[in-house]
């Protein structure tokens, strides 16, 4: 069973009565994977890795983690698995250790004898000592990996780890989870964080309204978008007139003594000997490949709620 | 076995940890103290109630006093206020998914959470009964004293009628913990299932005075709660007795299986 794919999604669907939570998610995460969740809030990520994780059962469809289904083989299925949905929950009356300790205890086999090394990882082992009803948001954080890695797991399902995290967090965060992927640790991670995506995760899948609207190599993504270009030259508005007639330069736009365009690499290598030509001198010609947020605006219709635009604009 | 031993463990550890289950425990051993401190300085006494006369002939006899005060909704809301809020909260800070993504069964951690309900709601009923022998004995002496028919008890013998009435006691109770545990599962609302935890149990002793209900009466939970002045007489009147443990039991399993069934089923998500 080992050599399945750690995550398996087909066809997962939540309904709570009318409301469709998920309206069918197919997704694979390979061995090795920094696999990013992206959309935004109330799109189902959350749901769809609580099914995963077998914390509610999906009312379609199926979701295996190495080849188990967790509504079949119950906590079977969470065999090397570890992760948190909707941030970590402790008791915020026992010491972090303590919480661990407890953890450790749930665990099979027992895993009470790396709870040292695990705070070491995260750095919590000064405070572990105290209760977690006084950490800050960002100790929780890292107290929710530091449980997850007590089961030594091959796979880890974050639910957005960094949210809520001063910048300092996110930066340990995100270095936190590089490091992790670097010992080969295959993670997913959900996040409305576009540029946390950007910089840690190889595959990407997007979801809006409950269903997938993209997923593949991140790479690939970016790919997809048409380059637009910013020209400054000396006379605007003949460079303008030049842009306009050239072929492959198109969504022409001018803003004070600046253009924007879009075009392909043949098109713009023309379009620079046309202006020589008409001796209009460029003094920028800077090509601008659009950012995930575009394109995950697009894709997702540009719809999230204030707190997703403050996310993002953050 | 081990799996269910564990979580039992932590539960109780847990228990141990919050100020709600010393609410209970403390409400459990100063009531008797407080009971003879009151009779100290007053000289009356309970003569209205059964025993209540003899009060004072011995302090093996004020824990059975205490447990008749305390039956009613002493007891019952001290074994509300832990069953209606051991799984209830845990739905409610989260701390659910996060022990339910180990590699413990649901049904393991049902068993565990049930088991330390029902270890808390003893040991209320055990603290009552120790502290009230001593504070008692301390007051009026340990001796022996007059039963419900009129025979003299050796202080001895008393002393353990006194806990087979509590060991009677705690059966039905374990009925209402069972109840808690229910509501707590199906509400996850730890204040709205402590409250209808003592609710059910009001209820079930205001249908057994209701006119009209005395061909129901011997098999409703409140009815149990009196099951052990049988052993205040002599010889023991074991009928009520043998039918507390029976009729008790249906109380106990019907909710505790229904509770089961919801937790192992249902879907953690946030409240």
């Amino acid at each position: 069973m080992t050599d399945a794919a750690p995550v398996i999604a087909r066809g997962l669907v939540k309904r709570y009565g009318d409301i469709v939570a998920v309206a069918g998610v197919d997704l694979t995460v390979e061995p090795g994977d920094v696999f990013g969740y992206l959309g935004p809030n109330g799109a189902g990520k959350t749901t769809s890795l609580r099914m995963m994780l077998g914390l509610i059962r999906p009312t379609a469809g199926s979701a295996k983690l190495f080849g188990r289904d967790p509504i079949v083989d119950g906590v079977k299925a969470l065999e090397g698995v570890a992760g948190f949905v909707e941030g970590p929950a402790f008791y915020p009356y026992l010491s972090g250790r303590r919480n661990l300790q407890l953890l450790a205890d749930y665990d099979e086999p027992n895993s009470s004898s790396l709870i040292e090394e695990v705070l070491e990882t995260v750095e919590l082992r000064d405070r572990a000592k105290d209760r977690v009803g006084g950490y800050s948001h960002g100790m929780r954080q890292r107290l929710g990996i530091a449980a997850a890695l007590l089961r030594q797991p091959r796979l880890l399902l974050l639910d957005e780890p960094a949210t809520g995290l001063d910048p300092a967090g996110m930066r340990d965060m995100r270095d936190l989870i590089r490091r992790l992927a670097g010992e080969g640790l295959t993670i997913m991670l959900s996040s409305h964080l576009l540029y946390e995506v950007e910089e840690l995760c190889n595959r990407v899948a997007i979801i809006r309204k409950g269903s997938i609207v993209y997923e593949g190599q991140l790479g690939d993504l970016l790919a997809t978008a048409t380059t637009s270009y910013r020209l400054k030259t000396r006379d605007p508005e003949r460079a303008r007139t030049i842009c306009l007639n050239q072929s492959g330069v198109e969504n022409v736009t001018i803003e004070g003594d600046e253009l924007r365009f879009s075009a392909d690499e043949d098109a713009v290598a023309a379009l620079s000997v046309a202006l020589g030509q008409a001796r209009v001198a460029i003094t920028q010609l800077v090509a601008e490949v659009a950012s995930l947020e575009e394109l995950f605006l697009g894709m997702t219709g540009g719809e999230s709620s204030d707190h997703d635009r403050q996310a993002v604009a953050s | 076995m081990i799996g269910v031993a564990r979580v039992y463990r932590w539960e109780l550890a847990k228990l141990l940890a919050q100020k709600r289950t010393y609410l209970g425990l403390g409400t459990a051993m100063i009531v008797p103290v407080i009971f003879v401190v009151v009779l100290q300085f007053q000289s009356g006494g309970p003569t209205d109630v059964p025993l209540g006369r003899y009060i004072r002939d011995s302090g093996v006899v004020t824990p059975l006093i205490v447990l008749l005060f305390m039956s009613i909704w002493g007891f019952p809301l001290i074994a509300a206020l832990v069953a209606g809020d051991i799984v209830a909260s845990e739905s409610h800070n989260g701390t659910l998914k996060t022990i339910l993504t180990r590699s413990r069964e649901r049904g393991q951690v049902f068993a565990g959470k049930a088991l330390a309900a029902f270890t808390y709601t003893l040991s209320a009923v055990v603290a009552m009964g120790v502290v009230g022998v001593i504070a008692g004995s301390i007051a009026f002496g340990f001796h022996s004293f007059t039963s419900l028919s009129g025979t003299p008890v050796s202080a001895v013998r008393g002393l353990a009628l006194m806990l087979a009435s509590l060991a009677v006691y705690v059966v039905p109770l374990a009925g209402i913990a069972a109840f808690g545990l229910l509501v707590s599962t199906v509400t996850r609302n730890s204040a709205a299932s402590v409250v209808s935890t003592l609710m059910f149990a009001l209820f079930m002793q205001l249908i057994g005075v209701l006119p009209g209900t005395e061909s129901i009466r011997p098999y409703l939970l409140g009815t149990q709660f009196d099951a052990w002045h049988g052993f205040l007489r002599t010889p023991t009147d074991w009928t009520p007795v043998v039918r507390a443990m029976w009729v008790s039991a249906i109380y106990i399993f019907v909710p505790l299986f229904g509770a089961y069934l919801v937790f192992v089923r249902r879907d953690v998500a946030g409240d």
